[in-house]
């Protein structure tokens, strides 16, 4: 049994050199402690961390189908219920499992009220498949589905926003979270927990293989996402909306795309107009205030 | 004669939901199936089951809820019908494979398109081969019974497999018949509470369901071969036990009747069987020697018990309400194979028909008796027929009419 002193990540799994997803894995299942459940469907966290006859994870792991997260999260909350278990129960799942195949049953089992802590690891894309387009992927970027060519130019639709989906169920707390502010992230975690309904954690996961950026940087590359004011740290709890973060100085976009070979192929022009959009969004905060209007993380 | 109460097939099962004290029930609704989540949620609402009921947005989540709801130790029950199984289909391998004791009522209903509401047996036998067990219920009766003979089967350790409950769509769904709606302390006797698991203990955390290599992929499929095949005894012995302390045989693999000088036998799955049984009765009385098989576990297939009872036969019908296209009728290819390498053996014939709703009627009936007479008697005749098809516009007759 994992303690906060042992492992709940213990090594041996076989997820690529600088994945953010085990990152987060580490900092979510050690703010939530040893009386957790996860489920785990379809997606890198399941590919990598749950290998026969190895097991990754100090805590219970209950695998599931691509689409399933919350239909399994739905299911054990009431085996729970009808036992008298008192357990945390985290569903941990890329945004492939959540913003396409899986939004129906999260949807369900969100506007159902059931008591869990979702969290959508981001990492743009199906990558453990191969780097393919996700509903989560950012416009403009090359994946191995929209790979350009003569008649085609790269992903040209803008991704779904899956905070704002997910706020409009009228959620108890949401919140964005980065792997580069682990304070910021633990103090979520344990606030999705303690909060009585169902909780939703979005976090930006780098994918050194699938974006293209040597796996020393990913933390920074995550960093300069925040700082460049492209991922917006924020949290909404019960109805109230806080910015979490407001970068003071911030950083131009192009620090943040320019390291990633899917963005090679995007020109002065384009930074221009992504760093002109950032910049009036980030006016129009310090002017009228953070509201969930404003876009989050463009390319 | 116990005196029974009026009701469907669905309330029936939703009794039995409600003796056998499932913890969960997690379910979507679809016509003809309703009535068994309607009726349970009521129960709970009126504190009369103390189960969790949970009205999800899917069939896929439905069936997906039921096995993370089982594989934390409690009984857990869904139900559904046609579309419904098929959105399941993912999630029907994955609760076998997982060895999850789950029972699901199956109401039988037609598939789309195009469109049709009323009984056939194509929804359950599409999951044929998804790993779950499946019974078919002759009568309401049946669908109380053999859903509380379905828990013992399925939380058996010799089984842990999920079972589905068969009920024809209409036929049994909608139609009233007297129901014994046995005492609850009686039931408690013959269904204890499932025995605990741990396999989500935080003391012990474990992972499951994950990857593994080719060389344990197999020994996992081994398993639960051999628990299929192992659930053929253990379907047999719940039967004989719930006859023992109900007195109503409405289990185990087979039903028979009439088949020991029998000339033709029907084999069938389902309420079918009661219209023939009558069918038999009036051939009988007119000197025929005509016996019916009602096959009630379709899986495990008892196809030693089943050759056995229609090897003296000279001519068997198989009546399927499915099929598998550009092959056959699923249960006629199975009774066949189940005869082959005998050295004397029945012509297997096989009637396909009742698809939508369609009767399965004394005319139907008596054609197919003309039919076997005429493979007796060694003319030649098709090996198929199709019940009830009309000519094509074009005039066209359909093959094998």
């Amino acid at each position: 049994m994992a303690t906060r002193e042992t492992p709940f990540v213990m090594p041996g799994n076989s997820s690529c050199a600088g994945c953010g997803a085990v990152l987060i894995a580490r900092l979510v299942t050690e703010a939530i402690g040893p009386n957790q459940i996860m489920v785990i469907p379809a997606c890198c966290m399941g590919a990598v961390a749950t290998s026969f006859p190895k097991a990754t994870f100090n805590v219970p792991v209950l695998r599931t189908a691509f689409a399933s997260t919350a239909s399994f999260l739905t299911g054990l909350e009431a085996s729970a219920k009808a036992k008298g278990q008192d357990v945390t129960l985290v569903g941990f799942a890329g945004d492939g499992a959540t913003v396409d195949i899986g939004l129906a049953a999260l949807s369900g089992a969100i506007e159902r009220g059931h008591s869990f802590v979702y969290v959508c690891y981001d990492n743009e894309g199906y990558m453990n498949t191969g780097f393919q387009r996700s509903g989560s992927t950012p416009r403009g970027a090359q994946t191995s589905t929209t790979p350009g060519g003569v008649l085609s130019r790269y992903k040209t639709e803008v991704r779904k926003d899956i905070a704002k989906i997910v706020a409009a169920h009228g959620i108890p707390y949401l919140a964005t979270a980065s792997p580069a502010y682990p304070a910021d992230l633990r103090r979520k975690v344990e606030r999705a927990v303690a909060v009585k309904g169902p909780a939703f954690l979005h976090i930006m996961s780098p994918c050194p293989l699938g974006w293209g950026f040597p796996s020393a940087q990913s933390v920074q590359l995550a960093r300069t996402a925040v700082e460049s004011g492209l991922w917006k740290l924020y949290e909404l709890d019960h109805g109230v909306l806080r910015l979490s973060l407001a970068p003071k100085k911030r950083k131009a976009v192009r620090e943040f795309f320019a390291p990633q070979s899917r963005f090679a192929h995007l020109t002065n022009d384009v930074y221009e107009g992504l760093q002109a959009e950032v910049d009036g969004e980030w006016a129009t905060i310090e002017k009228e205030g953070f509201s969930l209007r404003c876009e989050t993380a463009r390319a | 004669m116990t005196s029974g109460r009026n009701m469907t097939a669905t309330s029936a099962v939703a009794y039995a939901a409600r003796l056998a004290q499932v913890d969960v029930v997690a379910a979507y609704p679809i016509t003809p199936q309703t009535r068994i989540i309607e009726a349970i949620s009521k129960f709970v609402a009126d504190g009369e089951m103390k189960a969790q009921f949970v009205q999800v947005e899917s069939e896929h989540s439905a069936l997906a809820a039921t096995i993370a709801a089982s594989s934390n130790g409690v009984r857990a029950f869904t139900a559904t019908s046609s579309q419904g199984l098929l959105y399941m289909h993912e999630m029907m391998h994955w609760a076998a494979s997982a060895r999850v004791p789950i029972v699901m009522a199956n109401v039988n209903r037609a598939v789309a398109p195009p469109w049709n509401i009323y009984g056939d047996h194509q929804d359950a036998i599409s999951q044929r081969d998804t790993g779950w067990l499946q019974l078919f219920a002759e009568t309401n009766q049946h669908a109380l019974d053999m859903t509380l003979q379905a828990f013992r089967v399925a939380e058996d350790p010799r089984v842990q497999l999920p079972v589905m409950v068969n009920l024809d769509g209409f036929t049994l769904s909608h139609t009233y018949e007297q129901v014994v709606v046995p005492e609850a302390d009686v039931v408690g006797r013959f269904l204890p509470p499932r025995p605990p698991v741990d396999w989500l203990d935080v003391g012990h955390p474990r992972t499951i369901n994950g990857v593994v290599s080719p060389e344990h992929y197999i020994q996992f499929r081994a398993l639960q071969k051999d628990a299929a095949r192992r659930a053929l005894a253990v379907i047999a012995e719940v039967g004989d036990e719930f006859a023992k302390q109900f007195g109503r045989d409405s289990g185990g693999l087979l039903s028979l009747e009439q088949v020991e000088d029998a000339e033709v036998i029907f084999v069938v799955l389902g309420s079918a069987a009661s219209t023939i049984r009558s069918m038999v009765r009036a051939w009988r009385a007119l000197g025929r020697r005509v016996g019916v098989v009602s096959v009630r576990s379709y899986r495990p297939f008892p196809d030693v018990e089943l050759a056995e009872a229609v090897a003296g036969a000279r001519a068997v019908v198989v009546w399927d309400r499915a099929y598998s296209f550009g092959c056959g009728g699923p249960l006629a290819a199975e009774v066949r194979s189940a005869l082959y390498g005998r050295n004397v053996a029945p012509v297997v014939l096989g009637a396909v028909g009742g698809f939508g709703g369609a009767p399965i009627g004394p005319a139907e009936l008596e054609k197919a008796l003309e039919w076997a007479d005429a493979a007796m008697l060694g003319r030649p005749v098709p090996l198929e027929t199709w019940f009830g098809v009309k000519a094509y516009r074009d005039g066209r007759v359909p093959d094998g009419n």
